[in-house]
């Protein structure tokens, strides 16, 4: 594996603007009202590798893969797919955007019902003229087919004859179809059951490994990032708290959150164990907690916590970690 | 079976089924359901969409919706039959002694009403208490589910609340007239992990102090492990397992019980690849005869193609497979 950064973000933010409408804020006497989503996020992953994003609802891991595609233009921020930058205004060249696709949660919403699973499937392939003739292109469609486990015939069909497992293959399929090497795949199995899940993410490792495929997986559920992640970038509240290699990561986690959320998680090897239950929920976004945004729910917050935001050094973005603090 | 011989287990359903007529034939989405809850017990269901875990749960309080319906088999509810009754009779038993939570806390509670009106009303309609007693009841109930400053809080409409705060108020309503069980459904599902371990723990703490009985109805194999006293497994309208928790999760006998425990990422260890169960489970209108796993089935033998197996005890136990009859 090389060392390589294929995927880098610096400092991204993204901010939206939540107002009321013009006429209500001015009668009401309100002033504008934004929200941070997500806040001096800084990653990089590495040619082949995984890396993944998790947290909780409204922790802006969403926010986060949807600017690294340039679908939604971030506030600040530089981004680069293998050292290209993406244009705040222009998004990639044209070069760049074959090699980046996305798989998104909810195979029912993210296929067109009217068309057919060979027109879904060629249609990247059309848009950056990979294919030079039509028996070139059926050619190919029927071996992305195969290679996600479906069968050639199924082309003709249409996306409500088959189950959201299936459906997933065929986004699956149509993340390749441009010869894509960063794949950004945003919650990919949250919508189906455990066994068709297991399908999905076996078939993504193997891709993965076949075709030397760059992830950047977002996922709020601990366990299967676990199983698929080489790197894990934990969000709370819009910013990074805790980033590292996953054995790390389950065998010592540093950041108080970090810790709670493995703690909080229901395990199969939980059967007759009680745990600390945690407290307190996550904080609206839009009037977040001063300081560290994680300081009315942390056992070790402390006055520096209120005021001062901890900056991410070596991996982790904690006072208490960094001064050595125990309580 | 842990129940004692002498009270009656909680609930019990014997060989209940429910069908579904429509102009292209009937569906037999129950096939033949028989399990039983004693009183404080937790009895998870878990299986995956469609197998039909939530119609167990709706034929038990009666409420299935047309076309559906109980075409035989018995539900008893501490030993007395409830699924002939009238309307009207089962529908004191639903929220008298039958309390239910389900996955979305919005739909449950009535956005125009604040919180207290619906806590109140659900106590004076079960119980004889007057307006201020009834008030009384709601802040201890609302305390006892963990909702900070009750006495404040009661006065709130329930958009007010977060989504965990909500599902409190749910769980509070659930049991404001002392119910024998529970029946909840997904009562964790809508949540993040670290609000759906409060609601877990509190549920928990409640049917321990209280003695009352829960069916736990999720496909999160987590939960069940972590709260479950004993597990049914359902596979196509059918239990294929049912036992103690720790048997189930650990060394399940059945193979889509096997297959479904392995095909779960687990947090403590991280193996080469996931176990996965080849297909997925049979629409309604197609499901194979004999044993209905069969078409997916690694061990699969001649007879079960034809043949269905029933339920045979094993241990601790129950399982519904010709593997564990050859065995012993």
């Amino acid at each position: 594996m090389s060392t390589k950064p294929m995927v880098s973000v610096t400092h991204a933010r993204k901010v939206f603007d939540v107002s009321q409408p013009w006429l209500e804020r001015v009668l009401s006497g309100q002033d504008k009202q934004m929200l941070v989503a997500v806040d001096d996020v800084s990653f990089t992953i590495r040619k082949g590798e995984t890396f993944a994003l998790v947290g909780e609802s409204g922790s802006g891991k969403s926010t986060v893969a949807r600017m690294v595609t340039g679908l939604l233009p971030a506030s600040s921020g530089t981004f680069a797919i293998d050292d290209v930058p993406l244009d705040p205004k222009a998004g990639y060249p044209l070069s760049l955007r074959r090699r980046l696709q996305m798989i998104f949660q909810d195979p029912y919403a993210s296929l067109d019902p009217r068309w057919r699973v060979g027109a879904i499937i060629a249609e990247p392939m059309k848009a950056f003229g990979l294919a030079r003739n039509e028996e070139e292109e059926r050619g190919r469609v029927s071996k992305l087919l195969k290679l996600v486990g479906l069968d050639p015939a199924d082309a003709v069909k249409f996306p409500h004859q088959f189950s959201g497992g299936q459906r997933q293959r065929i986004a699956i399929a149509r993340a390749l179809a441009s010869d894509a090497d960063v794949i950004v795949c945003d919650e990919p199995t949250s919508a189906l059951d455990v066994s068709v899940q297991a399908q999905i993410l076996n078939l993504m490792k193997d891709l993965q490994r076949d075709l030397g495929l760059t992830l950047l997986f977002i996922s709020h559920n601990l366990a299967v990032v676990r199983y698929m992640a080489d790197v894990i970038g934990v969000m709370y509240l819009g910013r990074l708290v805790e980033v590292a290699r996953v054995e790390t990561l389950f065998a010592q986690p540093r950041h108080p959150y970090t810790r709670m959320l493995l703690d909080a998680v229901p395990d199969l090897a939980m059967t007759g164990r009680s745990r600390q239950p945690v407290q307190g929920e996550v904080p609206n976004p839009i009037s977040p907690p001063s300081g560290c945004t994680f300081h009315p729910r942390c056992p070790l917050a402390n006055t520096r916590c209120q005021q001062e935001v901890p900056l991410m050094i070596d991996g982790v973005a904690c006072h208490a970690v960094q001064e050595g603090r125990k309580s | 079976m842990t129940s004692s011989a002498v009270t009656p287990p909680v609930l019990e359903l014997r060989n209940l089924v429910v069908e579904f007529v429509n102009r292209h034939g009937t569906l037999r989405a129950l096939d033949g359901i028989s399990l039983s809850i004693a009183p404080g017990e937790v009895l998870g269901v878990v299986g995956e969409s469609g197998a039909g875990k939530s119609l167990t749960g709706a034929a038990v309080i009666g409420l299935l919706e047309p076309p559906g319906r109980i075409a035989s088999g018995e539900v008893l509810l501490a030993g007395q039959r409830i699924d002939q009754l009238p309307v009207e009779e089962l529908r004191h038993i639903r929220g008298k002694r039958i309390g239910t939570i389900f996955q979305d806390p919005l739909t449950s509670l009535d956005p125009l009403y604040r919180v207290g009106e619906q806590l109140i009303e659900t106590i004076r309609t079960h119980l004889p208490v007057s307006e201020q007693q009834a008030r009384e009841r709601a802040i201890a109930l609302l305390a006892e589910v963990g909702i900070p400053a009750p006495e404040k809080r009661i006065d709130g409409y329930p958009h007010e609340f977060s989504g965990g705060m909500r599902q409190r108020v749910v769980i509070a309503l659930a049991l404001a007239a002392e119910p024998e069980l529970i029946i909840a459904d997904e009562p964790t599902t809508a949540l993040d992990v670290s609000v759906q371990a409060q609601i877990i723990a509190v549920l928990k703490k409640l049917c321990r102090e209280r003695g009352t009985a829960v069916m736990l109805i999720t496909h999160d194999m987590g939960v069940i492990a972590e709260t479950a006293d004993r597990v049914a497994v359902m596979y196509a309208g059918r239990v294929i397992e049912i036992g103690p928790v720790r048997d189930v999760v650990k060394s399940p006998r059945h193979p889509y019980a096997k297959g479904l425990m392995g095909s779960i990422p687990a947090l403590d260890e991280r193996p080469e690849r996931l176990l996965q169960i080849e297909g997925s489970m049979p629409r309604l209108t197609a499901i194979p005869q004999g044993c209905a796993f069969h078409p997916r089935c690694p061990h699969v033998m001649p007879r079960c193609h034809e043949a269905r197996p029933v339920l045979e005890p094993i241990g601790a136990g129950q399982v519904a497979c010709f593997l564990h009859e050859v065995r012993s």
